[in-house]
């Protein structure tokens, strides 16, 4: 076990990423020279080469656009967008093309392409670098998303997503790059054993009372709300995939708990929390004792940064929330 | 009007009275087998094109994009790779995919609707049909950045519009195509109008002129004159596979029918236009050229001809009789790898599809 970053598992992952496959190749805004504005890609390009971590030019639908073409010959890209807000661009190439490319072609060509994203508000900055646009790839059929949570979720996601045939939208929670944890490099992550399941929600604290299911930044916001909830007992589950959602996991706490609270920092209408709410209200009707409720970002564009801790659910809004889950 | 005054800057080598013109620069020998050949293909293609067309308005068909007029460009530029080049057309380009291998019936299938597709891209060495506009010139430039990582000698060539250059994708590729150096060939079909628009209407520079932006050579050939595509092509494929990058490649041509079977062009073009386009028709000007050169006679035109309404029958029966899909095979290869959704819807329609069975059951 090494502590470090989630920053640096994920530079640890990627790099064990290419040392495993010669055909992972990486592609860019910055990523290369600098090491990526978040140096993300610290050192790759150094130690790999300029073929092989690329430099982009400042185009993303050429970035993704491109990761198609490279694809089809064959390789395993890994594609940095710069910033959340900066995504959109490359919205036509991921939704049409990327998404579409292996049922148009009746599962003759494969689309491995990883598009990672630093996602999330919390860190200050100022418009476009805050957003959360998740939904739009979980509701996209043929992409799966992916969101790590702590440092070795990182850095065993990162290879999964990379070593997966599927294209992968990889949503990293920006304001958590410089969190630290425990980080297990020995830890073979394209082990098929079950408890290394990218896909499965990982339940990281087992309550009784009220389930609160959550991801990416959320994660450490809902560990530290159930930890301070005096009057119920909290589970939190970090669903960690976007899509597939692993609701099996979900509805087997809410049997248990009665109570479910989604929380996300992305705005509420036709959310991740919408989706999961209604499929554990169909699987878990006759057990739930509540609604189930949501904490999330309000439904306004991402607010100037001197207002965004109004705008994130923290752990006083995660409370509330269980309470009044406790309270029907 | 696009009256074609343009054609007098372009390449040619084979007049649209069907005679050899000599070019300072440009210049492509062939046996006379390959020019029957390319003549055999154009026929066919257009032969293949005008069934689909009737196929669409006999309700055969969901929509048919035409190639009508553009088959010197397509064949022409096509015929110039090798298999292991790879070629990334759009809707419109059946002389691409038919030079390429593509089946007759493989290239309809999409538009009847049993496919999302067609064919396999990687056996033909050829791209499904890029819909959104665009989008594939990216693709290509990717691609060939791969084939530069492999050190290998394979060209790439991409298929838009004119209409197309208006679009972010297609400035992206030959960015990315020039700053990677990638072996590939940009090759622009001018053919005058996107859907309802003409040229003028949109972007007004000359399109071939803009690859100098970019950092790489352009060239403006006579579209439907296959002996200049060729010759033009090939160059630009021995500066792709030499290591020298990409070319945009533009082909002046028309197109003589509808942007697709859904549109009419009567409400925005004139009938004249057409008649001036008529007169450079790509396949009669080869035939001409065959005929007087004595390389091809009477009796080899009838046997293509008759060749071509063979394809008719066989398109037209194989279209009829293409097998429709299960409704479950909606859920296939949406995904490489298992997908707990989907599984889930999978098996919740068969459910449903079944339970009515049961009903009708006795």
């Amino acid at each position: 076990m090494t502590t470090m970053t989630m920053a640096k598992a994920l530079n640890s992952g990627l790099r064990k990423a290419m040392e495993r496959d010669s055909k992972v190749v990486m592609l860019g805004e910055d990523i290369g020279r600098l090491g990526g504005v978040f140096r993300i890609t610290d050192g790759l390009q150094k130690d790999f080469g300029e073929h092989r971590v690329m430099d982009s030019p400042l185009a993303e639908s050429g970035i993704v656009g491109a990761a198609v073409g490279l694809a089809m010959r064959g390789y395993r890209p890994v594609v940095e967008i710069q910033f959340d807000g900066f995504v959109y661009p490359a919205f036509d190439q991921i939704v049409s093309q990327v998404a579409k490319m292996h049922r148009r072609t009746e599962g003759t060509v494969r689309m491995p392409i990883v598009i990672r994203i630093p996602f999330g508000g919390g860190i200050g900055a100022v418009e476009h670098h805050s957003e959360s646009p998740e939904a739009y790839f979980a509701h996209t059929a043929g992409l799966r998303v992916l969101c790590p949570s702590d440092p070795q979720a990182a850095y065993a996601t990162i290879q999964q997503a990379i070593a997966c045939d599927d294209p992968v939208v990889y949503f990293e929670p920006k304001r958590r790059y410089w969190d630290k944890g425990e980080v297990d490099e020995g830890f073979d992550a394209l082990d098929t054993g079950g408890s290394a399941d990218p896909w499965r929600a990982r339940v990281l604290q087992v309550g009784t009372d009220v389930t609160v299911a959550c991801y990416g930044p959320m994660v450490r916001t809902c560990i530290d709300a159930a930890r301070a909830s005096t009057e119920a007992s909290v589970e939190v589950i970090d669903l960690q995939s976007l899509s597939p959602l692993d609701i099996d996991t979900v509805a087997a706490s809410v049997e248990r708990t009665g109570r479910l609270v989604v929380v996300h920092e992305a705005a509420a209408n036709v959310g991740l929390g919408a989706e999961i709410a209604a499929r554990v209200t169909e699987r878990c009707f006759y057990e739930l004792e509540a609604p189930v409720l949501r904490v999330t970002g309000y439904d306004t564009p991402y607010p100037a940064s001197r207002l965004e801790e109004h705008f994130l659910p923290d752990l006083d809004r995660v409370l509330d929330a269980v309470d009044r889950a406790m309270a029907y | 009007m696009s009256d074609g005054s343009r054609v007098a800057s372009a390449v040619q080598l084979l007049s649209p009275e069907g005679e050899r013109v000599p070019h300072g620069r440009y210049e492509i020998t062939l046996r006379d087998s390959e020019l029957r050949e390319l003549y055999r293909d154009m026929v066919l293609v257009r032969r293949l094109d005008t069934e689909a067309t009737a196929l669409q308005r006999q309700g055969e068909l969901g929509l048919w994009a035409s190639s009508l007029g553009q088959e010197a460009a397509q064949v022409g530029s096509a015929r110039c790779l090798r298999p292991t080049d790879f070629a990334f057309p759009t809707y419109r380009d059946h002389g691409v995919t038919w030079s390429r291998g593509v089946q007759p019936l493989e290239i309809l299938a999409m538009f009847r609707g049993v496919t999302n597709g067609g064919w396999d891209p990687i056996e033909r060495g050829c791209a499904i049909y890029t819909i959104v506009i665009g989008n594939q010139a990216l693709h290509a430039a990717g691609y060939a950045m791969g084939v530069h990582l492999d050190g290998s000698d394979d060209a790439v060539i991409a298929y838009f519009g004119d209409g197309a250059t208006d679009e972010g994708d297609v400035n992206e590729a030959f960015v990315f195509g020039s700053v990677f150096n990638a072996p590939v060939v940009f090759f622009c079909q001018n053919n005058q109008w996107a859907i309802s628009q003409p040229r003028e209407r949109r972007n007004p520079g000359l399109i071939h002129e803009r690859a100098a932006g970019f950092g790489f050579p352009g060239v403006l050939v006579d579209g439907n004159d296959i002996l200049a595509v060729m010759a033009v092509t090939r160059e630009a494929l021995e500066r792709a596979r030499s290591g020298g990058g990409p070319t945009l490649v533009e082909a002046y041509t028309y197109r003589m029918a509808a942007h697709t079977t859904s549109d009419d062009p009567t409400r925005y073009r004139h009938a004249e236009e057409l008649e001036i386009w008529r007169l450079r028709d790509p396949i009669e000007r080869l035939k001409v050229f065959l005929a007087r050169q004595g390389i091809a006679d009477r009796h080899y035109f009838d046997q293509i001809d008759h060749e071509a309404n063979e394809l008719a029958v066989f398109v037209r029966d194989g279209v009829r009789a293409m097998v429709e899909p299960s409704a479950g095979s909606m859920f296939d290869h949406v995904y490489a790898e298992s997908h707990p959704l989907l599984d889930e819807q999978r098996r919740r329609l068969r459910d449903y599809e079944a339970s009515f069975v049961e009903e009708l059951s006795p």
